[in-house]
């Protein structure tokens, strides 16, 4: 048995055109089970394709994607995948409350026309536990916050029990509690031992919780390693130069631009305002 | 003749049974296109039917079963278009929208005498339905119910999120043509009761009406049934009480009673939804982007007392243990 067969998800040589033009550029990544795996990149760096192609919604021009081993082409486990879309917002034209949208996610595992069972009752709940959003189970989607509203859509994916996650841009305009709220429940689903692809611009409160870093820069691995701090994907080597800045980076210990005073205006390190 | 006897008669009793079906099967369909916020596709749908039915009328066979078969074609062919070509779906029945229609006009047109008979198909004409059609109706209305409801699960995931749905293993494909036919089928179902024309206000105004009060799909999808299905017996039973005094067509009283509940629900709705707005808390801890300081009479400014820290490409001021940042006419806390 190859690395390829062992790995929950691998991809060799892939690579994906979108009208034409080539946007991931023979890929070669292989996914150890249980591995937390954070794809980084610029925007336009093609991490969202990468996610995209690995589960089957791009076609790939070449290469190949393999799933627990088996070619995607014949791959039909769903139960064993759980995907979060980037989506703005869980809601569709017609109101549906945050059980229903969960409910979508036990489809992998219910057979056509059967009533919910007992255990997919159950599943739900304990999906719509984790990530914090039990007791707005009857609200409707679109009454939820934003960072809300990608809870409900982990949520969803939890509701399969799969194995392996594929997470695209979860913290993409949610705020720094939710984005907590967030790192909480991945913490969760790493400590059951699920395999989590986890595509981000910025890792914010996640960083601690990642054992690999796959940096794409125009549709290419640029690194594959050790975990970088968002800081670092944006060196010019991986990207484009660094044009923003950072006020504070949250749980890491950096010289601040506030040279050090004494009382009275001291405060306690995190609070430098 | 009394109501009572009036009720009595087949035509009617047809015409309630028919009524009724269409009133459930219309709604429970245009849940899920109006969740695909494809309201309109009904519509589309209905003036492809009209082709099939001017077509049926002009080789004398049956023009229910003709509309049967060119709207189920034409609703793949939308779905097709939408999902193969570079138009979007708006496009799409566009296209098939006139196209029905110039076709139905046209061929009916070959056969001078089918023009007045078409008007029945474009308008509706509930009480001319014979004891064939009754079943024809309660067979197709029957199946499009039982499937809609049954593969609820199934079709609520694939319109809510399409892309999940396929990552989740289900036809995505397979269910969006099943929606498509579904539709095409609630459609030449409800020409007899409110016609062509108005055929859509069935499928999509029940359900307008019923999510201006319901928080779940659920909830919509059976408020829309019972709703569509009160319009459409409701409409029958008024325009034949009216009948007595003037000329009153089921139809358009079916589509203006399903209205008239839109009319009273709209404004519950909307105060429903203020008041849930009202109990809401605030977001939680939200951060400001961009907070500026209360008053400040102090202006800062090299030597004026405050510590001085450099901040990038501007001066921060020390200033009881927050940094104030110059901002044009007022100071940002950083």
């Amino acid at each position: 048995m190859t690395t390829l067969d062992m790995a929950a998800v691998a991809i060799s040589n892939g690579s994906v055109a979108l009208g034409g033009r080539p946007v991931l550029r023979g890929i070669d990544l292989a996914v150890a089970p249980g591995d937390f795996i954070a794809l980084m990149g610029a925007n336009g760096s093609g991490k969202s394709t990468l996610v995209r192609a690995l589960v089957g919604l791009r076609p790939l021009v070449a290469g190949e994607v393999r799933l627990f081993g088996t070619p995607l082409e014949q791959y039909d486990d769903w139960s064993r995948i759980g995907y979060v879309p980037q989506r703005a917002t869980a809601a569709a034209g017609v109101p549906a409350s945050v059980w229903e949208v969960v409910a979508a996610g036990r489809l992998t595992r219910r057979r056509l026309l059967r009533p919910l069972s007992r255990a997919d009752r159950a599943a739900i709940l304990d999906a719509l536990e984790v990530v914090g959003l039990a007791d707005r189970r009857r609200d409707a989607v679109s009454n939820l916050s934003g960072g809300q509203q990608q809870r409900v859509l982990i949520a969803r994916a939890l509701a399969g029990e799969p194995e392996l996650f594929f997470l695209d841009e979860p913290t993409a305009g949610v705020d720094l509690p939710n984005q907590q709220v967030l790192a909480d429940t991945l913490a969760q689903l790493k400590s059951r031992g699920a395999t989590v692809v986890l595509v981000a611009h910025e890792l914010g409160p996640l960083a601690p919780l990642v054992d690999r870093a796959v940096v794409l820069r125009d549709g290419r691995v640029v690194y594959d390693g050790a975990p970088l701090r968002d800081h670092e994907v944006h060196q010019p080597w991986f990207a484009e130069p660094h044009t923003h800045h950072h006020h504070h980076d949250a749980g890491t210990k950096q010289t601040d631009h506030v040279p050090h005073v004494g009382s009275p205006i001291d405060r306690p390190r995190g609070q430098n305002r | 003749m009394s109501p009572a006897e009036l009720f009595a008669l087949p035509f009617m009793q047809r015409a309630l049974i028919a009524a009724l079906l269409t009133g459930l099967a219309a709604p429970a369909i245009g849940t899920f296109l109006v969740q695909r916020r494809l309201a309109l596709m009904g519509d589309g749908i209905g003036h492809v039917a009209v082709t099939g039915v001017a077509i049926g009328l002009v080789t004398n066979t049956s023009p229910t079963w003709a509309a049967v078969v060119v709207a189920v074609l034409g609703a793949v062919l939308i779905e097709t278009i939408r999902e193969r070509g570079q138009t979007n779906g708006d496009v799409a029945l566009a296209l098939l929208f006139y196209g029905g229609l110039a076709g139905g006009i046209l061929v009916s047109g070959i056969d001078g005498q089918s023009a007045a008979s078409l008007n029945r198909y474009l308008f509706g004409s509930l009480t001319t339905i014979s004891a064939g059609d009754v079943i024809v109706t309660m067979v197709l209305s029957i199946a499009v119910i039982g499937l809609s409801v049954g593969l609820a699960p199934q079709l609520f995931a694939v319109a809510q999120d399409q892309e999940f749905a396929r990552v989740a293993g289900l036809q995505v494909r397979a269910y969006n043509l099943l929606v498509a036919v579904l539709a095409a089928v609630s459609v030449t179902v409800a020409m007899r009761t409110v016609g062509l024309l108005l055929v859509s206000a069935l499928m999509v105004v029940p359900v307008a009406t019923s999510q201006q009060l319901t928080r779940s799909f659920r909830t919509t999808i059976a408020a829309a049934m019972v709703l569509g299905a009160f319009a459409s017996v409701g409409g029958l039973v008024l325009a034949t009480f009216a009948s007595y005094k003037a000329n009153v067509a089921p139809g358009p009283t079916i589509v203006l009673l399903a209205l008239a509940c839109y009319v009273v629900a709209w404004p519950i709705g909307i105060w429903t939804r203020r008041r849930a707005r009202l109990s809401e808390p605030f977001a939680e801890g939200q951060i400001p982007v961009h907070e500026a300081c209360d008053e400040h009479p102090h202006a800062h400014g090299p030597g004026c007392g405050h510590l001085a820290v450099p901040h990038d490409d501007h001066v921060d001021y020390v200033h009881d243990g927050h940094r104030h940042a110059e901002h044009g006419a007022h100071y940002d806390e950083h």
